[in-house]
């Protein structure tokens, strides 16, 4: 590998590195606060009861249990906050009733968390179990309702729906109607399952609260993507200024989505810290993490694509029940609507939606990795498969002949969004010729000859990130919600020190991504100061710069802009100040080993250090120059960024057993310009594992109660290194004109592309025995039962 | 009208007052300590010796965060009470590294980008380890098998893969790139 010590374009091994292979990074578990207790909740066994009443008396006489607190006690702070506080807010302990297995009823205070289970043991809850409702369509048929006779900020529920979002623009419906009745179209339709699924980063969430008596104020330690958001809820439920409030989310142990919420639990520590005096943590277990933290996906839908039998796509209409499970959280609400936005796909077709968000008695979904986009992505490229098949078309063929072209660009959507730039066919045949797709149908069909199951599948995608731009925050994409009235924007602190090293402060939480390696990547391409010298530092809501967060794929493109703007200010007052010393024109300096020169004269050179010498002892700058050498940034992006790429995967089943083998795994993704490639292909590395996971692995499984069934490990098998093959990656680069540095995202396109690449092929390896889909995951019992039934 | 306790029956009901006393080396330091004996190994070293390296990432011995060498061989530290481990030699990741050298496993992890958020790598780090210690100049698959144990979210293995060849190569004194 090339170790460069710059930069742009250029693989850097990460800063974050020498630390976590240590054993030394700091994770909140790590943490220790003298005198600190611990925190165990008491969960329902139920899905939907009454509580009649909750005996706390056993518990409170365990010596070592400090206190135990129920909704009595916390009911005065409100509900749990959210960003968009539609839907019903979960109150941050079960206050009457509970909604679905596992929600906190009561929370015990203790010297050590064995002592605090030893107490949550003897809280004794008095239930009186009511009806839940755990099937998607049964709850859209409101044969139970989980909040009955409740209202909420929007409205009294008449049912389950939240919301009923039907979009027919711009008013397709009759046309295509018109075409499905035409003599020369092909219609097809496919009802298909994207199931739940946990979305189970390896650290389990952590909070630790140090309530400041005195000064009133708390620190909060928090496995969160989202700092400030945090400290904004929590400065909002206690009455204190946010300023009185810091939330440090240091190393965290990966996000995905489930870190990007307010939960109850980081509210109730401060709550008991504040009330006892001393440092409380929790720690959730891997079982608690089905219930305490959110769930991703959950929809049944049925996709209807009409098209010419050569191929032209006339129609393609998506109905959807989708659950919210039992309470809505932070972007509970949002997820199917991201949905919609990259719903047509890259495709130029007439489009009609139908989504109905349900409440169902389940833990809460919310945004997992891809958010409503893998969802959209699956259900459109699924359909496109089987309608391929239905004419008997090359599937790439039938993608290649409805794509946006790169002359219709920017590209305004259905529902009146700007999609920046693509080049969709380009990036389609990068691949196609990558892998020699003739040569691999060749080899599938002659296996297919000896009684071998090869099947190819193939997705392609569009997805929507980098959000985004301010005005958004009139829909709601603001932290409003928190009590802290900011778009989300970008942030970045650029400081030049005295010794002429770099600080670069972000308002990102990164969790995993290379922050701290890609933004030292932007500034010392900017000033020539080398990594080495350069430090990130971001997660701590006081001390970073005013940020959003890391979700969405949105940090480089906003945040990562943001320092690229901080730099270049940077740079420029620092060709003054080396103009000045080196008695030179400020237009005549340039950047390079570590300091500044006169172009053309190499030894008329200041280092970083007299540059920054310099600036912060004012007399020595040019007259009426201000001290220091530093600049602060907010970016506000005039659009999200639309990343897009071709997957593709060689599977063969067994006809016997029904058991997938993975064989080849080939993506082509395109983010624009890329920074780090190294980054970029670990984030499509873990993206497609993700995605392959759901098509063969994961299930978030619930019995008729609600029970969840694969609350461990040992039953949501996340797929492990023997169960993966290695990738194939490459990239084709349109850069976006919506930053200044041409990049998109990439942290979730993995995910948005593969789920459906894989069940194509399995379905393409099985199609000519009559099998038209399988619901995911395609374990083997699954698989086998399908190639049964076909031969009925 | 149901009356329902909160039995998990994980960690229930006290052994109060009994304390036993273990002595345990760990990354070549002698250690001498009272606990509990429900006391899990995985939290003796966290919170009793302070070795905050090996991390916990679930309750059944699936995810493979908490993997420490005992006696030689990759243990899951949470699935094994402190009590057990009483006259071994344990081996953290905190311990792996030569002074200031890296491990040549550490070195691979760092130059083949085999770690994302890093709280499954120490546990990936031991069980690496482990590995190429019984197995010198293991296959892909055999690579893959070795650390099935271990569960990374962020990598997809495939860093990871490359990461233990590069330090299967260095340990047998190969020239190696990536």
């Amino acid at each position: 590998m090339t170790t460069s010590t710059s930069v742009m374009g250029g693989i850097v091994r990460r800063k974050e590195d020498p630390s976590l292979i240590q054993g030394k990074g700091t994770y909140v578990d790590d943490v220790k606060r003298a005198g600190e207790l611990a925190a165990v909740f008491v969960r329902s066994p139920f899905a939907a009861a009454k509580i009649n009443s909750i005996d706390v008396s056993a518990a409170l006489e365990l010596e070592g249990v400090h206190a135990v607190y129920t909704a009595d006690d916390v009911r005065h702070l409100g509900p749990n906050p959210a960003q968009v506080a539609v839907g019903t807010l979960r109150p941050l302990l079960a206050d009457g009733a509970v909604k679905h297995v596992g929600e906190a009823v009561a929370m015990v205070v203790a010297d050590s968390r064995y002592i605090a289970q030893d107490g949550a043991d003897l809280v004794f809850v008095d239930y009186e179990p009511g009806d839940a409702v755990i099937d998607l369509k049964e709850a859209h048929a409101d044969k139970v309702q989980v909040h009955e006779g409740e209202s909420n900020t929007l409205l009294t529920w008449a049912g389950n729906a939240w919301w009923e979002g039907v979009i027919d623009l711009p008013d397709p419906s009759p046309e295509i109607q018109a075409a499905k009745e035409r003599d020369d179209t092909v219609t097809v339709s496919l009802e298909m399952v994207n199931q739940r699924l946990i979305p189970t980063a390896i650290e389990p969430r952590a909070v630790l609260a140090d309530w400041r008596g005195g000064y009133e104020s708390v620190e909060l330690w928090s496995s969160s993507q989202i700092p400030h958001a945090v400290a904004g809820a929590v400065a909002g439920v206690f009455g204190i200024p946010s300023n009185k409030v810091r939330v440090i989310a240091p190393e965290v142990g990966g996000g995905f989505g489930l870190k990007l919420n307010v939960y109850p639990d980081e509210i109730l520590v401060c709550f008991a810290s504040k009330q006892l005096g001393r440092p409380v943590r929790w720690t959730e277990t891997r079982r608690e993490a089905g219930f305490a933290s959110i769930q991703g996906r959950g929809w049944v839908g049925t996709a209807t694509m009409t098209g010419t039998k050569d191929g032209k796509i006339l129609g393609y209409e998506l109905e959807a029940i989708c659950d919210m499970g039992a309470y809505t959280h932070n972007f509970t609400v949002a997820i199917p609507l991201l949905g919609l936005f990259v719903a047509p796909g890259q495709y130029d077709i007439p489009t009609s939606y139908a989504l109905h968000c349900v409440m169902t008695n389940t833990p809460t979904t919310d945004a997992y990795r891809g958010a409503g986009r893998p969802e959209a992505a699956y259900y459109l490229e699924r359909i496109i498969d089987d309608f391929a098949r239905e004419i008997g078309m090359d599937p790439a063929d039938v993608r290649k002949a409805n794509y946006w072209k790169p002359e219709d660009f920017p590209v305004t959507t259905a529902i009146g969004l700007t999609m920046d730039s693509g080049d969709y066919a380009t990036n389609l045949d990068a691949l196609l010729d990558r892998v020699d797709y003739e040569g691999l149908k060749a080899k599938r069909d002659a296996a297919r000859a000896e009684g071998r199951l090869l099947g190819l599948g193939l997705s392609t995608y569009v997805e929507v990130c980098g959000f985004g731009p301010s005005a958004l925050a009139g829909l709601g994409f603001s932290w409003a919600g928190y009590g802290l009235p900011t778009a989300f924007n970008g942030s970045g602190v650029v400081r030049v020190q005295p010794d002429g090293t770099c600080t670069v402060t972000i308002g990102t939480g990164p969790s995993g991504q290379g922050h701290e390696t890609t933004w030292a990547q932007i500034v010392s391409d900017g000033l020539g100061i080398p990594m080495e010298n350069i430090e990130v530092q971001h997660g701590d809501s006081l001390d970073s710069p005013m940020g959003v967060g890391t979700f969405g794929s949105r940090s480089l493109a906003v945040d990562g802009t943001a320092t690229y703007e901080a730099t270049g200010r940077v740079r420029e007052k620092a060709a003054k100040i080396a103009g000045h010393l080196l008695e030179a024109a400020e237009q005549d300096i340039q950047f390079a080993d570590g300091g500044a020169h006169v172009a053309g004269s190499p030894d008329r050179a200041v280092t970083w250090g007299q540059i920054a010498e310099a600036a912060y002892q004012p007399h020595t700058l040019p007259e009426g120059m201000e001290g220091g050498l530093e600049s602060s940034v907010v970016f506000s992006p005039p659009n999200a960024t639309w990343p897009f790429g071709s997957h593709l995967a060689l599977v063969e089943v067994d006809p016997d057993t029904g058991d997938v083998k993975l064989l080849e795994y080939w993506a082509t993704d395109d983010c624009g310009n890329v920074i780090n490639p190294m980054i970029v292909d670990g984030q499509v590395h873990g993206g497609i594992a993700q995605g392959i996971a759901q098509a063969l692995f994961e299930e978030a499984i619930y019995d008729d109660m609600g029970n969840l069934l694969t609350a461990s490990l040992a039953d949501y098998p996340l797929p492990d290194a023997a169960s993966l093959p290695s990738f194939s990656l490459d990239r084709t680069v349109t850069p976006t004109d919506v930053n200044p540095l041409g990049v998109k995202g990439i942290g979730e396109a993995g995910t948005i592309g593969s789920a459906q690449t894989i069940v194509n092929a399995v379905v393409d390896a099985v199609s000519h025995l009559g099998v038209r889909h399988i619901d995911m995951p395609l374990r083997p019992k699954r698989v086998w039962q399908a190639i049964e039934d076909a031969k009925e | 009208m149901v009356k329902s306790e909160n039995g998990s029956g994980f960690m229930s009901h006290r052994t109060e007052d009994v304390v036993l006393e273990v002595s345990i080396t760990v990354n070549g330091t002698a250690h001498r300590s009272q606990v509990e004996p429900r006391t899990l190994l995985v939290h003796h070293l966290r919170e009793n010796l302070g070795l905050t390296g090996t991390h916990v990432g679930c309750d059944t011995g699936y995810c493979g965060a908490c993997t420490v060498i005992v006696d030689g061989r990759a243990v899951k530290s949470c699935s094994m009470l402190a009590v057990q481990a009483d006259g071994a030699e344990v081996r953290t990741v905190e311990g792996v590294a030569d002074g200031d050298e890296l491990h040549p496993v550490q070195e691979g992890f760092w130059e083949c980008h085999g770690l994302q958020c890093g709280f499954c790598t120490p546990g990936m780090i031991m069980s690496s380890v482990a590995l190429l210690e019984s197995n010198p100049d293991p296959s892909e698959e055999e690579i893959r098998h070795g650390i099935e144990g271990n569960l990374c979210r962020c990598t997809g293995y495939h860093n990871i893969v490359k990461s233990v060849q590069f330090a299967g190569a260095r340990m047998r004194g190969e020239e190696v790139s990536s």
